[in-house]
């Protein structure tokens, strides 16, 4: 009896044991089990994101939504999705995503097809090719702003009586000569 | 003849952003223009013309033309001319340096000759000094196409000490907002005859005086 006791006490021990062993899982936990948590945080937590102390030179693809709240000196297309300039971000870089959000700063030409929205004290210096467009108060832009509508049956011969050898604005970009050459050493 | 009032000591339109208290509201003034009218009488009928604003982006300016079926480019002058002439030393006297002058330019106007079919000067020019001015017009004509009309406002109350600067949005074709934004000194003021004078490349000047003594100019390239 007491000797079963005694071995029923024991395992008690032995189970204290392992607690160091425990502990010493913990402190390789950071490599070993952190990825696992983050994956799943990652699909369920809405955008990918590049923070404030990232940089990043060259081309930038994604397949999902983006914030970017570091520097960017490339290109950057989420065709089907939104792309969010935080207010940290700053891109030297051509955009193409579905949705355009400008907290931050971009230098270069935005295409959104659905809509841009350009927040109080965002920056945005280059040409605009949207369907809609929003400006806050604060905001500062420079550039063109061509609004593209969807074509309902319509010929796309415009009643403009513009001369055959002027040139547009939005394609010269002067201004945007930053904005060209941004956009430029992007490609 | 252009009557100079070049102030001697250092000045900047902008560097005073708050509106002054002296009576006046920092409330938006809706009123109509017949300048404003004019200018989009001038594109009824056309679409995918090209519209240069010079009051910087707007919601408002954005929508309405872009609603016509324009596209817009947008520049905020004032802040360009703050940024050229206005970090140091006397905005009036900056603007006879080459450089700074040459980056207003570049900045401001630098496009391929008719460029637009439109422009939307607002009071901006009036705080230019006459060699940069007339600069900055003859570059206008350049980028704009023939049959073009630009529309540009001048205060009119050459007593007064100083004359709102205003942000102006459009509110409808013949009815635009004035939100005052400070008080300021022009580099100069405009009769009609300087005004001809200054747009003398031009097909036509035409005037609008209002009661608030704002002259409306629609210059016919």
């Amino acid at each position: 009896m007491w000797n079963k006791r005694k071995e029923e006490e024991y395992p008690p021990k032995p189970a204290a044991a392992p607690a160091p062993a425990a502990s010493h899982v913990k402190e390789n936990a950071p490599v070993s089990t952190n990825p696992t948590p983050s994956h799943t945080a990652t699909d369920s937590r809405g955008p990918a994101v590049i923070g404030k102390s990232v940089m990043i030179k060259g081309q930038i693809f994604s397949r999902e939504d983006l914030t970017i709240d570091g520097e960017i000196d490339g290109s950057v297309e989420l065709h089907e999705h939104r792309l969010t300039v935080g207010p940290n971000g700053k891109l030297q870089a051509g955009v193409k995503a579905r949705e355009v959000v400008v907290l931050g700063t971009i230098h270069g030409n935005v295409e959104a097809s659905d809509k841009i929205d350009i927040r109080k004290d965002a920056k945005l210096v280059g040409d605009i090719k949207t369907a809609r467009i929003v400006i806050e108060d604060g905001a500062y832009f420079k550039g063109s702003i061509d609004i593209a509508r969807p074509e309902i049956g319509k010929p796309a011969a415009p009643s403009q009586p513009k001369p055959a050898s002027a040139v547009t604005p939005g394609a010269n970009v002067p201004a945007p000569a930053a904005t060209t050459a941004a956009a430029g050493d992007s490609r | 003849m252009l009557k100079d009032r070049l102030r001697s000591e250092p000045f900047s339109p902008l560097l005073h952003s708050q509106p002054k208290k002296s009576g006046a509201s920092s409330q938006p003034q809706i009123r109509p223009s017949n300048g404003l009218d004019q200018f989009f009488s001038s594109l009824q009928g056309l679409e995918n013309l090209s519209i240069l604003d010079f009051s910087g982006a707007s919601q408002a300016n954005v929508s309405f033309i872009t609603s016509m079926g324009h596209r817009i480019y947008s520049n905020d002058v004032l802040r360009t001319m703050e940024e050229a002439f206005g970090s140091d030393g006397d905005f009036v006297a900056n603007q006879a340096d080459p450089l700074r002058a040459a980056t207003f330019l570049r900045e401001s106007v630098d496009f391929p000759d008719q460029s637009f079919d439109g422009a939307l000067i607002w009071d901006t020019l009036q705080f230019l000094a006459p060699p940069l001015l007339q600069d900055t017009v003859d570059r206008l004509f350049r980028i704009l196409r023939p049959q073009s009309s630009l529309l540009a406002f001048f205060h009119a109350e050459e007593k007064a000490q100083t004359a709102p600067l205003y942000t102006y949005r459009i509110v409808e074709s013949k009815i635009m907002s004035l939100t005052p934004r400070n008080q300021v000194r022009p580099v100069q003021y405009f009769n009609n005859r300087s005004l001809e004078k200054l747009f003398q490349k031009y097909h036509s000047v035409k005037f609008f005086l209002t009661r608030d003594h704002l002259r409306e100019v629609i210059v016919r390239r």
